[in-house]
């Protein structure tokens, strides 16, 4: 398999990139780590005329923290997060769900902002950015603008994002003390792509629980602090209101099953984690 | 700014295996065929060429990559390993590698070059590492025919081995 022909182009600043992708058009596409995206041209599923590298852009490479959250540039590897001294502190969900993304020979390579362009609809890192009620921070040559990560995924595969505009960053709300965080999954193999995953937050306001894997993109739910008895019922509504898929991996009934059972544990797990 | 044309071949200057060269790639030229086809460094295999069997995997400035999932021109200034620099020299095996004849760590072959550039890297940076994280590396790579018990073996008889050599030196 070889990917189509392309221009490729590596710019010494951010201006420069933007310049170039809005010269391109439709045509143009930002790679940064590739992991999603060289099997797309591999495939031939994805054939632009232009590729823009933004790995040697320093100012894309920092994992920044603010007053109440954490901001991660569009090149920053996801090993390069994981590692990051104070992800169990601040990030402790994705400490739980960095296992489940992809391998370690994938993480050395691919991005953070790479899996949320890419929008794949069982993928953790998405999952876990609109579970946490994050935002994606967007460029283009004109303007800028932030939206959030529930608003920013919009289909499979399918985002917010406009021609000549990438992703800068994208932010996670910072974990509050007296919070609970868990995040499981079930795919075929570990490393799989998730047939189902959930994301799950107990906090003071009550509990929110994310799902990939099942709908066209991740979704997220707010619930009431719940007893042991009403957690059923508060599943059972939430696996019926999802539009499930049915693939080759999983029936849509099956992957209902997997809502009701892995968010149930999910959920109960951050209850536990809060206490 | 460097524009590239898609038309022509480019200059690609990087380590490899120690060594500084200069490749001439097309843009859309995946690593692994510049390592196959234009240095002739047939060691690295290329099995499903969309990341998923682990094949292909070198180093890319020290970690564990996918060469299927890399552009040639993504590795420019980097530093690039692959099987080929593991034996110290051609009549002798690395530790790893004597490991996995000794354990009967490979059968056919062709998953084994990937799988020890996976491991390599693992027994550098954590020298104590156990079965889990074997097994976690291991996970990046599909073997059909040997089947994974006997790859363990082999890294943890592997990783002990490494750990001796470093007592004795110290």
């Amino acid at each position: 398999m070889k990917p189509a022909s392309f221009d490729f182009i590596c710019p010494d600043t951010l201006d420069e990139a933007l310049s170039a992708l809005s010269e391109a058009g439709g045509d143009g596409r930002i790679i940064a780590g590739g992991q999603s995206l060289v099997p797309m041209l591999n495939m031939r599923l994805a054939r632009p005329g232009v590729l823009i590298d933004i790995m040697r852009l320093e100012a894309l490479r920092r994992i920044e923290t603010s007053g109440d959250g954490i901001t991660v540039g569009a090149a920053v590897r996801q090993a390069e997060l994981e590692a990051w001294p104070n992800l169990l502190r601040d990030l402790p969900l994705l400490t739980a769900a960095f296992p489940w993304i992809g391998h370690v020979q994938t993480r050395a390579r691919g991005t953070v902002c790479g899996s949320v362009a890419h929008a794949d609809p069982s993928a953790e890192l998405p999952l876990s950015l609109v579970t946490l009620g994050g935002a994606v921070s967007l460029r283009s040559r004109k303007q800028k603008r932030k939206v959030t990560a529930d608003d920013f995924f919009i289909g499979m595969m399918a985002t917010d994002l406009a021609e000549g505009e990438m992703i800068e960053a994208v932010h996670f709300p910072k974990a509050r003390p007296g919070s609970g965080y868990a995040f499981r999954e079930v795919g075929r193999r570990h490393g799989d792509f998730a047939i189902v995953a959930c994301a799950a937050v107990a906090d003071d306001k009550g509990l929110r629980l994310g799902i990939a894997g099942v709908d066209d993109r991740p979704r997220v739910f707010a619930l009431p602090a719940l007893d042991d008895d009403q957690f059923e019922d508060a599943l059972n509504d939430i696996a019926w209101s999802l539009n499930a898929r049915e693939d080759i991996h999983a029936s849509a009934r099956y992957r209902r099953e997997l809502v009701r059972n892995l968010g149930r544990e999910t959920l109960k797990e951050a209850s536990r984690c809060r206490a | 700014m460097p524009r590239m044309n898609a038309a022509q071949r480019h200059g690609v200057d990087f380590t490899l295996n120690g060594r500084r060269v200069r490749a001439e790639a097309e843009n859309r030229m995946l690593l692994s065929d510049l390592l196959r086809h234009e240095i002739g460094l047939t060691g690295t295999h290329v099995g499903c060429e969309h990341g998923v069997c682990g094949a292909c995997t070198v180093q890319i400035d020290g970690k564990p990559a996918r060469a299927c999932l890399t552009l040639a021109q993504q590795v420019r200034g980097s530093d690039v390993r692959t099987v080929e620099a593991l034996a110290p020299d051609p009549a002798e095996l690395s530790p790893l590698q004597a490991a996995f004849r000794r354990h009967h760590g490979l059968q056919c072959g062709f998953c084994t070059p990937g799988i020890l550039m996976s491991l390599d890297a693992l027994l550098r940076e954590q020298p104590d590492a156990g079965r889990e994280d074997i097994r976690e590396h291991l996970s990046g790579h599909l073997c059909r025919c040997t089947g994974y018990a006997t790859i363990v073996e082999a890294a943890l008889a592997a990783a002990e081995e490494q750990r001796k050599e470093e007592t004795t030196n110290a």
